[in-house]
């Protein structure tokens, strides 16, 4: 299409990023487009401000974790490739892809999905789920619908059930194994064009 | 279904009382023998079988007259049938039904290879052989009118209260689909090409419209509620697949209303123009929409009615069932889809009621209904099978088994073309075996039947009820007793039997909220997004409205940890209990 391909014309790196992600032409304009319009200002980069200005997002309980996320080591500006790279985790898995065991597995993989929502629980990046860490999801999600107590021991409980080596913690792989009966392909996708 | 009732129960008062004694003199006899010492007195109120009306008016008119014979002073006991009949008659039947039921579950490994449906059919062939045998006339047959505001009322209610929300509404494009374009694709189908083979193959039936076959197809090719409901319970198939097919079988009532009353006033009507069948398009939508809105209404009244509840708890139930049955009257009243405004009606008012309500209403609301649904469904089935036992049936081999072949065939095609098209808009694809169950699902039921009953007067009307009659057995004895087999055959994923653990629930929570905010990031309008405007809705104006201050609804975490804590407690373990309903 005329304005895709000239769209598509203005982005840096367009191939490399296709290559990378896994991004059709078609998604990647839009995801142009996207960036275009939350970039109020013109800055050519994204700040936490510009996500928070995102009405629907800011109502999210746990929208500060999410633009947490975006926002990897710290950064206040987020550029395109960056942006888009992030997106990509939400991409659903392509189930031809051929095997190949010595390159990497895709953005998209389950992996990498599970790993990008276990980030969301692990702000310290110790690479565990503290019961403290878990008790701060919780308390977000939960808001007043729960008492401290109640709280505390939905907190225990979790642990409880997926902690497997005692450390009163939950990490990566006590993660992965208790959501493998969820299909996370379902849960972590979505159809980007309309 | 939106329909006027023209039969009542076709038999004369007095002859029920012959067609009861074959089968409850001893239980009569017993009773008498229990109640009275006196044998003799029993001697002259116990008349034989074929005197039995004549005896007791006999002893009535001697009364009035006032012969006294014998001065007996007065009658010490007496039996007075007439005065209990209606309300005896009913009951009985209730309790065949049920009995029934309950020797099916004790029957050793009978209820594992044969579904239920199946057995109490069986049952109401007997019974209705039976009749036959000792009347030589056609038993009762099973009434429209009794089916569709008696009958088919609770067990829709019990689907419709228990339906699984979540995974209906994000499969409700994909149901819709089905439900609307497939029942579309049948009724034209089967009916476009029973007409074209009944024109070429010379089996007498060239005089009958095509829109006789029309009609036939529109109430042949609805997939039925009851009779899923009853075989996928024992099934267990994955939810996705089951809210598929039980979705479909749900929403295809308002497709069928319309085509079916559409056909019929055709068949009335002297000419038939585009414009008419224009408006029958039109008439869909007014259907479905306007049983959705009167369900609506009636949802949130008793939403809000439950609130004031506090102070009278124990009737709380109550305003459940009448509000729900009330729906499903006034959509037939306004000729919209019953089935729609019931479903609708069950689905709106849960999540308030639930929270309005104490533990023990809710329990109650619970097992009525399962209790209720249970009762009609047996019922229904029984009647079905003692139906069928009819004075004069037509038979075309050609006929019935094209009738047979063509509903497999389209049923088969049209689920492979939409699902193939379908599936390019879903995250979740649907599988060829599970579009295979889908297809073989599609199970025929009561609604078929009373429908072909409700037909106007033609030659061939007693060919056609045969025919569905044919269907109907076909379907839910082969279909019935083979789809599980091949479900395990096929390996089809099933159905999870245990409650998910806290800490998957929890997750889930934050992947949906992960969802909600990537899609509020890129800006598209998926289903996260309606989910949380929703929610935000719901949240923000109707839980104050509808529900009791001090009682707001818990998150479905705290409820699952509530419940597995429960259970702990009680010593069940996560394998041994079982989520299926109540199968009692």
């Amino acid at each position: 299409m005329g304005s895709t391909s000239s769209t598509l014309a203005k982005i840096p790196n367009a191939e490399d990023l296709m290559q990378e992600t896994g991004f059709t032409p078609a998604h990647l304009v839009r995801l142009y487009d996207r960036f275009k319009v939350l970039d109020k200002d013109k800055k050519g980069f994204l700040t936490p401000q510009d996500f928070v200005a995102i009405k629907e997002l800011a109502m999210n309980p746990i929208c500060d974790r999410i633009i947490g996320a975006f926002f990897t080591s710290g950064g206040e500006t987020l550029d395109f490739p960056s942006f888009v790279r992030i997106l990509a985790h939400f991409r659903p898995i392509d189930k031809n892809r051929p095997k190949e065991p010595t390159s990497p597995d895709p953005i998209n993989s389950r992996s990498n999905k599970l790993k990008f929502a276990f980030q969301l629980y692990d702000q310290d990046k110790d690479g565990k789920i503290s019961r403290h860490e878990l008790l701060q999801v919780l308390r977000a999600m939960l808001e007043k619908q729960v008492t401290e107590e109640q709280l505390e021991s939905i907190a225990d409980r979790t642990i409880q059930e997926a902690d497997l080596d005692r450390d009163d913690a939950i990490s990566f792989e006590e993660f992965r194994k208790s959501l493998e009966k969820v299909n996370i392909d379902h849960k972590m996708s979505i159809r980007f064009l309309r | 279904t939106a329909l006027l009732p023209i039969h009542t129960w076709n038999l004369p008062g007095s002859s029920m009382l012959n067609l009861w004694m074959p089968m409850t003199v001893t239980y009569i006899h017993l009773l008498l023998l229990l109640l009275d010492p006196s044998s003799a007195l029993m001697s002259t109120q116990d008349p034989p079988p074929s005197l039995g009306n004549h005896s007791m008016d006999k002893n009535d008119v001697d009364e009035a007259e006032g012969h006294f014979t014998v001065p007996i002073a007065f009658r010490v006991f007496s039996v007075d049938y007439h005065h209990v009949q209606a309300p005896f008659e009913i009951v009985l039947w209730i309790m065949l039904a049920s009995l029934a039921k309950l020797g099916f579950h004790w029957s050793g490994r009978i209820p594992a290879v044969v579904p239920e449906s199946c057995l109490l059919i069986m049952v109401g062939l007997l019974v209705g052989g039976v009749i036959y045998g000792v009347r030589h006339t056609a038993p009762p047959v099973l009434s429209a009118e009794a089916f569709f505001l008696y009958l088919l009322p609770p067990i829709v209610l019990d689907a419709g209260y228990f339906l699984p929300g979540r995974l209906f509404f994000e499969n409700l494009g994909t149901i819709l689909w089905y439900a609307v374009l497939g029942t579309l694709w049948n009724v034209l189908g089967i009916g476009l090409s029973l007409y074209g083979l009944c024109q070429l193959g010379g089996w007498g039936l060239e005089e009958v419209s095509l829109l006789h076959f029309l009609l036939f197809g529109s109430l042949i090719a609805a997939v039925d509620p009851v009779a899923v409901l009853s075989v996928f319970e024992e099934i267990h198939v994955n939810e996705q697949l089951h809210i598929l097919v039980f979705g479909e079988s749900l929403l295809n009532d308002a497709v069928t209303v319309v085509l079916y009353k559409l056909f019929e006033s055709f068949l009335r009507m002297p000419s038939v123009s585009g414009v008419d069948v224009l408006a029958g398009g039109c008439q869909f939508v007014v259907v479905g929409l306007g049983g959705l809105c009167v369900g609506l209404f009636f949802g949130l009244v008793a939403a809000l009615t439950t609130r004031f509840t506090a102070r009278a708890q124990v009737i709380a139930p109550l305003f459940v069932f009448l509000y729900s049955y009330l729906s499903y009257l006034t959509s037939e009243m306004l000729h919209f889809s019953g089935i729609m405004a019931i479903v609708t009606c069950a689905v709106t008012m849960k999540q308030y009621v639930e929270a309005n309500v104490s533990e023990k209403s809710n329990t109650t609301i619970k097992y009525f209904l399962k209790m209720w649904s249970s009762v009609s469904e047996t019922l229904i089935f029984i009647f079905l099978g003692v139906s069928t036992i009819q004075d004069v049936h037509m038979w075309s081999w050609p006929f019935v088994s094209s009738t047979l072949f063509l509903c497999l065939l389209w049923r088969a095609l049209g689920v492979l073309l939409l699902t193939a098209v379908v599936n390019k808009l879903r995250r979740n694809a649907v599988t060829f075996r599970d579009q295979f169950i889908i297809a073989y699902g599609g199970l025929r039921g009561a609604i078929c039947f009373s429908l072909v009953f409700l037909i106007e007067d033609f030659p061939k009307k007693r060919l056609f009820i045969t025919t569905t009659i044919v269907v109907i057995l076909f379907t839910v004895f082969v279909q019935g007793m083979t789809i599980k087999p091949l479900v395990e055959l096929l390996d089809v994923k099933r159905k999870k039997r245990v409650l998910p653990t806290v800490s998957e629930e929890v997750h889930c929570r934050l992947l949906d909220h992960l969802l909600s905010g990537i899609e509020d990031v890129v800006g598209y309008w998926g289903q996260h997004y309606w989910k949380d405007k929703f929610e935000h809705f719901n949240t923000k104006y109707l839980k104050r409205f509808l529900i009791r201050e001090d009682k707001q609804p818990k998150s479905s975490i705290v409820r699952l940890y509530q419940e597995l804590e429960r259970r702990e407690q009680m010593g069940e373990t996560d394998e041994g209990k079982r989520e299926r309903s109540p199968a009692m």
